[in-house]
């Protein structure tokens, strides 16, 4: 019973003591809970529950004449929708895939050949590249080009050449009807 | 080091109950420093005191700033025009910025010329360099809140570098931006960490004090002061040298502020930020060019694409720095100071020369020969501290040293006590 409430360990040299225990448990149950009171502070930082509400964005395609772009706005980003002409739907999907940083083929990056939907930020770091505008550099490869580091992207949206690791993203969409869609 | 009586009951009241007085007698009076120093050592107390003036003005900014996407260009703007003084506190603030990096890049050019990076400064220095680390966080993240086109893409770029870290680097740069751009929430949580930042930069400076006040000022010559004969007191000696290097220091600064305050500016951060629209050519503010060059400069995968050039560029931007503070281990060389290293003296020089070359390659969009010459500029950067200062520290002979400050610095080579001499 004696040793039971003692408070010092009657045999220093025995090695593990029931007090080493007690301060290592609570060491641990201590370390535990800071790492969970801290977790608040740091998914405070994520996105908040409005901003993930975002509206999906719907688009009216109708007045997008063959060879036009035009750029809607998605979750603060651009997005670009390139009514493609027959030559660029051929270049796109003429393109030898083994060629390609990140092999995609082109069918898979569409829903409807003619239609092109992708976020407009280079995969880079961020910037917005150019091409929409007519008179904009479109790069050699006839889609993008991004004025910040110089990578260029083709008709399909897929890097090319240049810093940027990936192709520009194609959001989830979905045809409401023939020719309107709806991005988110 | 006994304590000092003091005349004064009040001040001897408190000293005896919280020696501050008695601190401040130590480090800021009795100090004893090199009798040697030269004017490159007046940097390390200017940049205190340019942080003193940041925290000053900022302090005072930060009432009239407000940060909110629709309000935060149109508030700094405010300023300028309407709040009494504003443009002056708003161009101290910017300009002490840019004056800032100056006086602690010098400090630490000095340090790389002189050696006080070795033994026993090592801590010191690589407080250092956590110091810089953090004044970068923090300018980067107030040149934000204007919320000009500059501020906006130079945002999106930085934050964008973490999307670089392999499997979590999406989440993270969502966490940092608060959703699924740089937004409202980005600035506001930037506005807090710029007013935070501050004040550990404040305690980092503390600790490099601490850290300086245990191993002493180096001095030109790198050699250890070998007794009372090599320093004198630093009151009133570089009390009054640290004023005047002050002097000539605000009329540089004063100068930027009343007759070029948009020098060190890009005139495209007084275009409101657009979400939509990318700047055609973005570059940071310019204490930043070197290492945007060094970013820029990976252009190609590692390993067949297992490191991409985009984790690759930006790692090598952080090793640019992180490098630093290997340095005290990476020069073997037992000799300090670059007087007595005729080799390390000329590398040293080709390496100012390497930073600036970085810094115009930074400046100049990644085009035609600049892409060679940020690539050259940033081998060489590597190349200095990895290959050169670690051969050099074998095959360099240096010269011979001075037996002590005193023999070096004094007409018959013999100390004089400085105490004895001042009275």
């Amino acid at each position: 019973m004696a040793e039971m409430v003692s408070t010092s360990p009657p045999h220093p040299d025995e090695g593990e003591t029931r007090r080493d225990f007690l301060l290592i448990a609570s060491g641990v149950v201590g370390a535990v809970g800071a790492g969970l009171a801290v977790w608040p502070f740091i998914h405070s930082m994520n996105p908040a529950a409005d901003t993930l509400a975002l509206a999906s964005t719907g688009v009216n395609l109708e007045p997008v004449q063959v060879g036009q772009r035009i750029t809607v706005v998605w979750r603060g980003k651009p997005v670009f929708i390139d009514h493609r002409p027959e030559a660029d739907i051929t270049a796109a999907q003429d393109v030898d895939l083994s060629k390609l940083v990140d092999p995609e083929p082109d069918s898979a990056r569409v829903q409807k050949p003619e239609w092109l939907v992708v976020v407009g930020v280079c995969t880079h770091l961020g910037c917005i590249p150019l091409g929409q505008k007519s008179g904009e550099n479109r790069g050699p490869y006839g889609g993008w080009f991004c004025p910040c580091h110089g990578s260029m992207y083709d008709t399909s949206g897929r890097i090319r050449q240049g810093p940027a690791p990936k192709n520009l993203v194609v959001p989830p969409y979905q045809f409401t009807a023939d020719t309107t869609i709806k991005i988110g | 080091m006994e304590a000092p009586t003091w005349k004064n009951p009040v001040i001897g009241w408190i000293d005896r109950r919280l020696p501050v007085f008695t601190m401040m007698q130590h480090d800021l009076v009795d100090y004893p420093t090199p009798k040697n120093l030269n004017y490159w050592w007046n940097f390390g107390s200017l940049a205190g005191i340019v942080l003193v003036i940041m925290i000053a003005t900022g302090v005072v900014l930060a009432m009239q700033y407000t940060p909110h996407v629709g309000h935060a260009f149109e508030s700094v703007e405010r300023i300028m025009r309407d709040v009494n003084y504003g443009w002056l506190l708003r161009y101290l603030h910017m300009n002490g910025a840019s004056m800032f990096f100056i006086v602690v890049y010098i400090h630490m050019f000095r340090g790389l010329y002189y050696g006080s990076y070795k033994a026993p400064r090592e801590l010191l220095w690589i407080i250092g360099v956590f110091i810089l680390l953090a004044m970068m966080a923090t300018a980067f993240m107030g040149y934000v809140l204007p919320w000009g086109q500059m501020s906006f893409w130079g945002a999106t770029v930085i934050t964008n570098l973490f999307s670089a870290i392999p499997l979590v680097g999406e989440y993270i740069v969502t966490w940092l931006w608060g959703g699924f751009s740089v937004d409202n929430a980005t600035l506001n949580r930037f506005f807090s960490l710029h007013y935070l930042m501050p004040f550990v930069i404040f305690a980092l400076v503390f600790l490099h004090l601490v850290a300086l006040h245990t191993s002493k000022s180096n001095n030109p010559l790198g050699i250890d002061v070998k007794g009372p004969q090599d320093t004198i007191p630093f009151t009133p000696y570089y009390t009054v040298k640290d004023m005047f290097g002050l002097g000539v220091f605000m009329i540089v600064y004063l100068g930027f502020v009343f007759f070029a305050p948009n020098f060190f500016g890009e005139p495209d951060n007084y275009i409101k930020a657009n979400p939509m629209v990318t700047p055609p050519h973005i570059v940071p503010e310019w204490y930043f060019l070197p290492f945007y060059a060094i970013l820029r400069a990976i252009t190609f995968d590692l390993f067949w694409g297992l490191i991409p050039a985009k984790l690759l560029g930006v790692i090598a931007m952080f090793g640019s720095i992180i490098v630093l503070m290997f340095l005290p281990w990476l020069d073997r060389s037992p000799v300090r100071s670059a007087r007595f290293r005729p080799i390390y003296k000329q590398f040293f020089w080709v390496f100012v020369i390497d930073c600036f070359l970085l810094g115009y390659a930074g400046a100049n969009p990644p085009e035609g020969y600049f892409v060679i010459l940020g690539q050259v500029a940033t081998a060489y950067y590597f190349a200095h501290f990895l290959i050169i200062i670690p051969l050099l520290s074998f095959i360099e002979r240096p010269r011979p040293l001075p037996a002590s400050i005193s023999a070096a610095v004094t007409a018959k080579g013999a100390g004089v006590p400085a105490r004895s001499a001042a009275e």
